[in-house]
């Protein structure tokens, strides 16, 4: 069994080793043929980058996008220059330096890689789902009989920020650093997912896809995992396939159909302000251009973030979002799982959550709000502040930085929910409703409570769990996302997370119940 | 201002000190020789096994005691002169307290065993032993075996933790069946073939009658009395514990196997108070134990004394007995009294039910004439504290508690339910007809 765990993590790597190689090798040249599709596709009118491209690019051959990515760059950015010193502002390139690095690099990409898209599918995904495998599910028979598996967390060097840990903490980063800021590092990836891609929406895998794609396939391993783990617990069990499902379908094949049938890519579960854009007004413009369909979904993102979510959160709590049904939950519980011990549970790191979720909260309004007032009384700014740059600034800041690079990056090292509980502004407009108008909360059992702190310890939110246990006093917090483990690693079955009438649910004591009755009405009436 | 010392850092004396200044402004000490700060001892197994860091056994953040004016003495009290109000500490100085609270808690029972004080022989109840077994014990082959003495619940802890590190353990039990003095047979007999399960030598009747030691002193082997001489590497000493009393031999206290309190916790010496597990009540509460060294109880005495200390005299009045362990991977609750075979009164009579497949269990005690429900024990399952504590009160039947076992059940969402099946059993037992009441939150939640 040992043996097929470590054959397996070598496949892993293997695979993960030939995966991060993309980046740096493959052959790209670059022909006049495509020189002239990117002019009309993107529009170009400026001769100058074209006749750069002419000199430096088109007919020769590139070894790895480390070669190729600077010359367009560099083209890019010289011709605008030109152009903005001139005035010739109808010249000048609007598309990204790097994205027209990638567009073009996807379309210069030429050799073994594209020649054998299947082969390397199975050489990068297919080793590395196989080896995971290997690696995860000996573990049915390893782990032994039903119960709590945490032995040796805090001995292993990957779960107690070890080397390895770290080494997970910069490769993650790096990762994402290459998806949102140098997606031309993507393109080979996006060619091994081509022809998935053009089976469900009919056009050619972009970065995006590949990430998507990524998404779904760790999700579904780490689920595997999960499946193993918590094999015993029901409520784990129903979770993680809850949680599996809305990724799979939701966020990931119903868009790619739509695209295919022509409708806008929407992903249905993805609430505002957590799909910050949803009334930014390219996405406003292009769902009232898209007929019926496109109105539906306008109606359904309103509703969903003013009716539904508040309304599901009053009767079952945040967590039918935030543990059953969003992505970022998903992944965190899933991929993250094995860092939920390292969210911070000290009080400091409260009064920073608070700072910091509601402060993201009241940007994505305020930037909504001047998003709007701009869409309907068609200025570019308000108050004499660009609508254009604040939305920059929070799609660069929070969209990318925070939710992504930092939010999964930094899993290994400040645990798997540092999104949800610092960053994520739908989790605090939830987190309001949960807290003083919801039916949820962890019902303390009584004083069987003894302290050990395993609650604490593997609460993924960084909620002392324990300080409210050991009073006897149910556990109302705002940032709660409901995932249940507390209630299972408590050896003493002290934590339920339950769905009850509102009142009584908050109920503040001193003395616990089995102490003397006059005591406990003494001390708890006062 | 009224200086309030505490001799021991644990639960009891803990939530003295908190209940204190949530009542008073006075001075408050707590005296520790073991830990800086106020850890959970029920966690200590946990930092071993790796699910937690020793960190995460303490309940408040460093600065908790500052802000709340507690203060901190790392030291040990070598003798109590109450004539003075004066307590000696080792290293020669002196404290002058007002009140005194001894909440000094347990040792591990050692009965005078040869070889008993080798090195690798130890119990598990403090940090230091915690220490000790990281020390002789941190891996298979430097433990290649460990003999673990005495069947209650340290030692099926021990025996978890050394299981966790892959070391081979022989569990030595005096009694025929696993803590068989204090479960009914059916579950005793079922956490048998649990411990069995997890592959560690469970040797039952069996007694330790001498420890080995090598050249260096340190543990080799054990003999039995069955006539076995098991080789090992470590030994764990797990026979319960008693109270941890040593240095107040002269202090003129009145002791018995603990320290003599009354029922609102004051020795025979006035402003000398003990809590906890070191505590000895002169009369048992009900049919509780004269010493109860349990978590709970050293919280509910701290609670009491602060009331006391602070001129609201209160007696310490326990509730309905409850209780809670975990047997390896089997938690078990307890809620009023179901006593063992061994120790059980004429008129208890038991119903026991266990699940065909999965180790859950679990036994419910009642009066043989009047019905009246006395107590259950629940393996597996989890039930609700307060609604037992609310039927115990309420002097419920048997039959009543069958019919609303539902409303009791606390295991988490999407669990399988046995409420049916448990009184379906029960009905052909006893020629009943209970159908089983659908879950209420009206009823759970209802304000007595």
């Amino acid at each position: 069994m040992k043996a097929i765990k470590n054959i397996g993590l070598i496949i892993f790597l293997a695979g993960l080793g030939i995966f991060t190689s993309l980046i740096f090798i493959g052959e790209f040249k670059f022909s006049q043929d495509s020189l002239d599709q990117v002019i009309s596709e993107k529009g170009i009118k400026s001769e100058i980058f074209i006749e750069d491209l002419k000199k430096t690019v088109v007919g020769k051959e590139f070894d790895g996008m480390l070669s190729f990515s600077p010359k367009i760059t560099s083209a890019l950015e010289t011709a605008n220059q030109q152009h903005r010193r001139n005035k010739e502002y109808k010249k000048v390139i609007y598309t990204a330096p790097h994205d027209m690095a990638a567009f073009i690099g996807k379309k210069a990409g030429s050799g073994f890689i594209i020649n054998n898209k299947g082969l390397m599918w199975f050489l990068t995904f297919g080793l590395g789902i196989m080896g995971a495998l290997m690696f995860i599910v000996p573990n049915v028979i390893l782990l032994g009989t039903k119960g709590i598996k945490n032995d040796g967390i805090y001995h292993e060097n990957a779960t107690n920020r070890g080397w390895i840990a770290w080494f997970v903490f910069i490769f993650l980063v790096f990762f994402y650093l290459i998806l949102y800021f140098r997606s031309e590092y993507a393109v080979n990836w996006t060619y091994l997912l081509d022809p998935i891609s053009v089976s469900l929406s009919g056009n050619q895998a972009g970065h995006w896809f590949v990430y998507g794609f990524m998404y779904c396939v760790v999700m579904t391993v780490m689920a595997v995992r999960m499946y193993i783990k918590y094999r015993h617990n029901m409520y784990q069990m129903v979770r993680t396939t809850s949680v599996l499902f809305f990724q799979i379908v939701f966020a990931f094949l119903i868009p790619e159909i739509m695209v295919r049938l022509q409708m806008p890519y929407y992903d249905f579960k993805n609430a505002f302000p957590l799909d910050y854009d949803f009334f930014f007004s390219w996405n406003l413009k292009e769902l009232t251009a898209s007929g019926g369909i496109g109105l539906f979904i306008l109606v359904w993102g309103i509703v969903l973030t003013l009716i539904i979510v508040p309304v599901m959160v009053y009767f079952f709590g945040k967590r039918w979002y935030c543990s059953w049904v969003c992505g970022c939950g998903g992944l965190a519980e899933t991929l993250g799982d094995p860092y939920r011990q390292h969210s911070n549970k000290s009080l400091f790191s409260w009064r920073v959550e608070r700072w910091l979720v509601h402060g993201v909260l009241l940007f994505a309004i305020v930037m909504t709000g001047m998003t709007l007032y701009s869409f309907f009384t068609e200025t570019g700014t308000v108050l004499g502040i660009k609508t254009q740059n604040v939305q920059n600034s929070y799609s660069l800041l929070i969209g990318a930085f925070f939710a992504g690079v930092i939010g999964t990056g930094f899993y290994p090292i400040f645990g798997n929910r540092v999104w949800c509980r610092f960053g994520c502004p739908l989790a605090a407009y939830l987190g309001f409703v949960q807290r003083f108008k919801s039916r949820f909360r962890i019902t303390t059992n009584g004083g069987q409570c003894i302290s050990c702190g395993n609650c604490s310890t593997y609460c993924e939110q960084g909620i002392d769990v324990r300080a409210y246990a050991q009073k006897g006093e149910n556990i109302i917090r705002s940032s709660c996302v409901g995932c249940g483990v507390c209630s299972a690693v408590c050896p003493r079955g002290v934590l339920k997370l339950e769905n009850g009438p509102e009142k009584g649910r908050i109920n503040p004591t001193q003395v616990l119940l089995g102490n003397d009755v006059d005591l406990m009405e003494l001390v708890n009436k006062k | 201002m009224e200086h309030i010392v505490i001799i021991g850092n644990g639960i009891s004396g803990v939530t003295a000190a908190r209940h204190i200044r949530k009542l008073s402004d006075k001075k408050i000490t707590i005296i520790s020789a073991e830990t800086e700060y106020f850890f959970s001892r029920t966690a200590l197994m946990y930092v071993y096994m790796g699910h937690m860091k020793f960190e995460h056994t303490q309940p408040y953040e460093n600065w908790f005691w500052k802000k709340n004016r507690i203060e901190l003495v790392n030291a040990y009290v070598e003798r109590i002169d109450h004539s003075n109000k004066k307590l000696h500490l080792k290293e020669s100085s002196e404290i002058i307290y007002d009140k005194l609270i001894i909440a000094t808690g347990s040792k591990s029972n050692k009965f005078g065993w040869p070889g008993q004080d080798l090195k690798g022989v130890q119990g598990l109840y403090s940090k230091q032993d915690l220490e000790g077994v990281e020390k002789y014990a941190p891996d298979n082959r430097t433990c290649r075996r460990a003999v673990i003495v005495g069947g209650g619940l340290i030692g099926i802890e021990l025996a978890e933790m050394l299981r966790s590190r892959d070391i081979p353990v022989t569990f030595l039990v005096r009694e025929d069946s696993f803590w068989n003095v204090v479960l009914p047979s059916g579950e005793s007999k079922m956490i048998n073939e649990h411990i069995v399960e997890h592959h560690i030598d469970l040797r039952l009747s069996t007694n330790l009658v001498e420890i080995i030691p090598d050249e260096n002193g340190r543990a080799k082997a054990v003999t039995t009395d069955k006539g076995d001489t098991i080789a090992c590497d470590f030994v764990g000493l797990t026979a319960g514990v008693s109270p941890n009393i040593d240095f107040l031999k002269e202090s003129g206290i009145e002791l018995g196997r603990g320290v003599k309190v009354n029922r609102f916790l004051e020795t025979n010496i006035k402003d000398i108070y003990a809590i906890g597990d070191c505590a000895e009540q002169h009369e048992a509460i009900g049919n509780r134990r004269p010493i109860e060294a349990v978590w709970y109880t050293g919280r509910m005495m701290g609670e009491t004394v602060a009331q006391t200390i602070c001129g609201d005299k209160f007696e310490y009045k326990p509730g309905h007995w409850f209780n809670s362990a975990k047997f390896l991977d089997i938690e078990y609750q307890t809620y009023g009294w179901v006593f063992s075979e061994k120790l059980k009164r004429e008129f208890e009579e038991h119903f026991h039910w266990r699940h065909s497949k999965e180790k859950i269990c679990i036994t419910i005690a009642y009066h043989t004439e009047t019905k009246k429900f006395l107590g259950i024990n629940t393996f597996g399952i989890r039930m609700r504290h307060e609604i037992f504590n609310r039927w115990l009160t309420e002097n419920r039947d048997v039959d009543y508690v069958m019919e609303y076992l539902k409303d009791a059940n606390f295991d988490p969402e999407f669990y399988a339910q046995y409420e049916s099946d448990i009184v379906s059993t029960y009905n052909s037992k006893f020629g009943t007809r209970i159908v089983p009441k659908k879950k209420s939150w009206k009823r759970i939640f209802k304000t007595a």
